[in-house]
């Protein structure tokens, strides 16, 4: 079939790939169309923090000419992608949705675009996030909130909500994003696109400027299963500058997506991430879910996790004690934001001014918990307590998976919440990650991936899949028989439903 | 009430009062590349040139542990007595400062590589030399921070600089930081106590391989800290003396703070826990920041590195690689060039042991050895507050400085000179030897011209001589020496004018 040019920007990657590498249509065209639907619609999603016209155009060009030239290219050639803020580029501006680092642009890539840059991804530029990852509803970018294509009065998930939004509004068909307590997951869940943080160690670090970095991983969304394994496969793997990412081979991904089968698997449902707190129409479609699953052949067990229930406390000691830290380096000496440099004001003041101009109150509020958290006299009430609820839930996962071989849940306990409701109200905002924390605290790999829409208010629900670590292939395996086994119901993905923009 | 300088003699003090040291010893160690990335680590290149994202602690950078810093530690702490840990982390220590591109320090803290060990030391006293065990706390691994110049301003420091230069060069350098448990019981041997332990952690250190210590570039940093008690009483109050970078200035750092602490408690005051800045210049510190409100480092594991988990094998497999250790090789010396201990004793409290030995192992006799290593070429480091090996002198230039004595074309004066241009960069032995023109007259047909010269210059000496006043040679000895600009041999001169002169002695 060939690929229409109208169409091309609601295809799959995988489709365009194939188009691309049968000469069917060129990476130019699909580039082309993909600037040209950012131009139209992100006026009103505001997605994107900085679009890569030129440098977009001249990769698609690139790789064009070398296609034309014989060169045989990787399964994702010529695709275009929407790279999260917060990863590195050469040159390209990197504000990670802060004040404080306006105007840097850094001086090296990051591996994941490093092996973007390998795989013949196209990157048209870099998307809106909650600031330093702090969020669960892009509202904390400090360039605006970026809104959900499903209602544009209402959030698009975070802290990777212009990644999910992107995918959503067919501004991009693979997205980058990066995950520390659900900011893939959760975008993914609220609009209706499929996101996966692989094993903590999977997918490299080197470049993704940190949050917190024992519980930070990067990881591949897209609207199929398959184009996130197939991205998946493309960022994945050992890299000897990050000394945290693991030495063994990846899991095959993107076999697991094509098997798409279940049958014989044992699915575990986490008793403690259902019920109370959960929205009735994610908690139906949850269970509809589960239903199609059986009728696939899968085992369906319930597992408890009893220490989840600390998870997000301990969750809400470890990143804002890592972040205090790992946020220390934004003090105007170097690079980014210089406030208050009068030639008379000491260093001090200097760092002080820039850092109190810079971050916004959110980020703020998290390294005034984490400065606490690790002060002298107060580190093993907080930090130290953390860290053994952490070993608790990792061994409430070890013994889940003697049970099943992968757990589900819902992904978030709401669909897409209104712009406002919850941005004055911390906690509220961080209930949103219950269901998506613990598997950070755990490093373990887990999926988001649609399931319907809540029949009160017609936005999109999200079923999580978690497997044990280096098991990432089992999402796919799960994701892929589930979204088929949806897409046979429904006829189309749930994507196709979204309003028009 | 008393100033900050004010002190009593250190011996009414230490009359008094009994020290207790501390020391926190900083080196960098000698490896090719920077403690977390490839960056090169070699001293004196333009500023900001040898940094990467990783050491200028950009955004998104992280860190990946240097193997041979790790080796490097782990044969220093083996060669100090001390026990590997199986398993150990790195922590980041927090605070702000421009020096620290990430505004924190990627160190050790509760968990440190090597750990309980001991360095035996001596030290000379009147009643011979004397040994001191002194017993190592930890040896853990950091990284350098960059290194500030403030310009403008009367202090040189950060406070009323007009501006402030950082060069992150330094900044990711792998150190090793060595912390003695507390020291008591030298009494008035102390500061020789501490200069002993010094030497002796760099001359293991050197004997290591693991750093070669050059101190006049700051790649040995000492803290002291010390405080005074009364016999029998607790501990008192310690201050902590920061930016003690010579072996004489640790000597001199511990002595004036004993000075400076007996003073403020013989006059009823109370010694702050504060940082101190040793100046070199007066051999005095001044107060630094106080300490008496602990600041918190907000220690906690570093996430972005994995834990350092030694095998044993490794261990013993790096045990088997020690050298001599620096104080088994001074007994084997002494025994084998069976020297008198004074005489040892100099040597040592010069540095010049291994220069000395690499000296004789290079074909020189071993009193030659020691006299131009402890006479001239000590006086003349001593001259410019440098350390010996710091001269530019090897045993290599000895050796051939010897050989060329040996056969004449060289005097002892003319080879001094050959170390004075050794020592000014001009070149090897030879180099300097023909730059300088520096060659021992002993063609006689040319002395003999000069002699005649000399002779008819001054007819009234010659009558002298002539007249039975031998001893009035040394003019005309002194008229040829000056002639042949020093080079001719004078013992020489001397003959051949008496001769000339038909005059026995
Ligand atoms: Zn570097």
């Amino acid at each position: 079939m060939a690929v229409m040019e109208d169409d091309l920007v609601r295809q799959d990657a995988a489709t365009l790939a194939s188009a691309i590498a049968r000469g069917e249509v060129s990476s130019e065209e699909v580039t082309r169309a993909h600037l040209d639907r950012i131009a139209e619609v992100d006026g009103e999603v505001h997605a994107f923090l900085h679009v890569l016209n030129d440098e977009a155009m001249e990769s698609a060009r690139a790789i064009d000419a070398r296609r034309a030239a014989g060169e045989r290219l990787g399964p994702l050639a010529g695709v275009p992608l929407a790279l999260k803020d917060v990863l590195t580029m050469t040159g390209v501006p990197t504000t990670c949705g802060s004040r404080i680092l306006e105007g840097w642009r850094p001086p090296y890539d990051s591996t994941v675009v490093e092996r973007l840059r390998a795989a013949d991804v196209v990157i048209l530029g870099k998307t809106n996030m909650d600031e330093f990852a702090m969020g669960s509803s892009t509202e904390h970018s400090a360039y605006g909130p970026t809104r959900n294509p499903w209602d544009l009065e209402r959030i698009p998930g975070g802290s990777g909500g212009g990644s999910a939004a992107a995918l959503a509004a067919f501004e991009a068909p693979l997205a980058i994003g990066t995950d520390t307590g659900g900011s893939i997951r959760q975008p993914a869940s609220v609009t209706g696109t499929v996101g996966v943080k692989p094993t903590y160690g999977g997918v490299s670090r080197y470049g993704l400027v940190a949050l917190a970095s024992s519980l930070d991983q990067p990881g591949p969304c897209a609207r199929t299963v398959l184009d996130t394994a197939l991205l998946h496969a493309a960022i994945a793997g050992h890299d000897p500058r990050d000394s945290t990412s693991i030495q063994a081979p990846v899991p095959d991904v993107v076999a697991a997506a094509r098997q798409a089968d279940v049958r014989g698997m044992r699915v575990g449902l986490v008793r403690e991430l259902s019920g109370e707190g959960y929205q009735t129409g994610v908690s139906q479609r949850f269970d509809e879910a589960v239903k199609i699953l059986t009728d696939l052949g899968a085992e369906v067990v319930e597992v408890s996790c009893p220490n989840f229930e600390y998870a997000l406390a301990a969750y809400y000691l470890i990143l804002p004690s890592e972040a205090s830290s790992n946020l220390a380096r934004f003090d105007g000496m170097r690079y980014g934001l210089r406030e208050g440099d009068d030639g008379a004001r000491s260093v001090e003041e200097v760092m002080a001014l820039t850092r109190e101009a810079g971050f916004g109150p959110e980020v703020k509020r998290r390294i005034m918990i984490g400065t606490y958290a690790l002060s002298s006299g107060y580190y093993d009430a907080y930090y130290g307590s953390a860290q053994k609820v952490r070993t608790l839930i990792t061994r409430d996962f070890e013994a889940a998976f003697t049970q099943a071989d992968v757990l589900i849940s819902p992904t978030a306990p709401t669909t897409a919440f209104k712009i406002g409701d919850k941005v004055d109200d911390p906690l509220a905002m961080y209930l949103n990650d219950i269901a998506t924390i613990p598997v950070n605290l755990a490093g373990n790999a887990a999926m988001s991936l649609p399931v319907g829409l809540a029949p009160e208010d017609g936005l999109p629900v999200g079923l999580q899949v978690m497997a044990p670590p280096m098991a990432d292939d089992r999402l796919y395996r799960v994701g892929s028989a589930l979204e088929a086994a949806l897409v046979d119901r429904w006829g189309h993905l749930l994507i196709e439903e979204a309003p028009q923009l | 009430m008393s100033t900050d300088h004010d002190t009593i003699p250190f011996d009414e003090a230490i009359a008094v009062f009994d020290p207790v040291l501390g020391l926190e010893t900083h080196v960098e160690l000698g490896t090719a590349s920077k403690m977390w990335c490839g960056c090169p680590t070699e001293f004196g290149a333009d500023a900001n040139t040898q940094v990467c994202p990783v050491c200028l602690g950009l955004p998104g950078s992280m860190p990946v542990v240097n193997a041979a810093a790790v080796e490097s530690t782990i044969r220093m702490g083996l060669a100090l007595n001390c026990s590997i840990a199986e398993w150990c982390r790195f922590a980041r220590k927090n605070y702000f400062y421009p020096d620290m591109p990430k505004d924190y320090q990627i160190s050790q803290y509760d968990e440190p590589l090597c750990f309980d060990g001991y360095l035996d030391v001596t030290v000379e006293t009147d009643d011979g030399p004397r040994e001191f065990r002194v017993e190592i706390e930890r040896v853990h691994m950091e990284e350098d921070t960059g290194k500030l110049t403030h310009t403008g301003g009367a202090t040189g420091r950060i406070h009323g600089a007009d501006y402030s230069l950082v060069d992150y060069n330094r900044a990711g350098i792998p150190l090793i930081e060595i912390v003695t448990k507390p020291v008591a019981g030298a009494g008035a041997l102390a500061p020789q106590v501490a200069r002993a332990y010094v030497t002796e952690l760099r001359d293991l250190m050197r004997a290591l391989g693991v750093s070669d210590v050059r101190m006049e570039e700051g790649s040995l940093r000492c803290d002291v800290n010390v405080s005074l008690a009364r016999p029998g009483e607790p501990w008192g109050t310690r201050s902590e003396t920061k930016n003690v970078n010579s072996l004489r200035s640790v000597e001199r750092a511990v002595h004036s703070e004993i000075e400076r602490q007996a003073h403020v408690l013989l006059n009823g005051g109370r010694v702050v826990q504060e940082t101190r800045h040793f100046h070199e210049d007066t051999g005095r510190s001044t107060s630094g920041r106080s300490k008496e409100q602990a600041e918190d480092y907000r220690y906690f594991p570093e996430p972005d590195l994995v834990p350092v988990a030694p095998s044993r094998e490794w261990v013993e497999e790096l045990r088997g690689t020690l050298p001599e250790n620096p104080s088994v090789k001074r007994a084997r010396l002494r025994a084998e060039w069976g020297i008198s201990d004074h005489d040892f004793q100099t040597i040592v409290n010069a540095g010049a042991l291994d220069l000395v030995e690499e000296s004789i192992a290079a074909g020189v006799d071993q009193a030659a050895a020691r006299k131009w290593w402890t006479g001239e070429l000590t006086r003349v480091a001593n001259d410019r507050e440098i350390e010996l090996d710091a001269l530019g002198v090897t045993p290599a230039h000895i050796a051939r400085i010897e050989a060329l004595l040996a056969d004449g074309s060289l005097s002892d004066k003319l080879a001094r000179q050959v170390f004075e241009g050794i020592i000014a960069g001009e070149g090897d032995v030879d180099a300097v030897v023909s730059g300088r023109g520096l060659v021992v007259v002993s063609d006689d047909s040319a002395l003999l011209e000069a002699i005649d010269v000399a002779l008819a210059e001054q007819p009234d000496v010659v009558e002298k001589i002539q007249g039975g006043k031998v001893q009035a040679a040394g003019a005309i000895v002194g008229a040829v020496m000056k002639a042949t600009r020093g080079q001719a041999d004078a013992a020489k001169v001397r003959t051949l004018l008496l001769e000339r002169l038909g005059v026995s002695e």
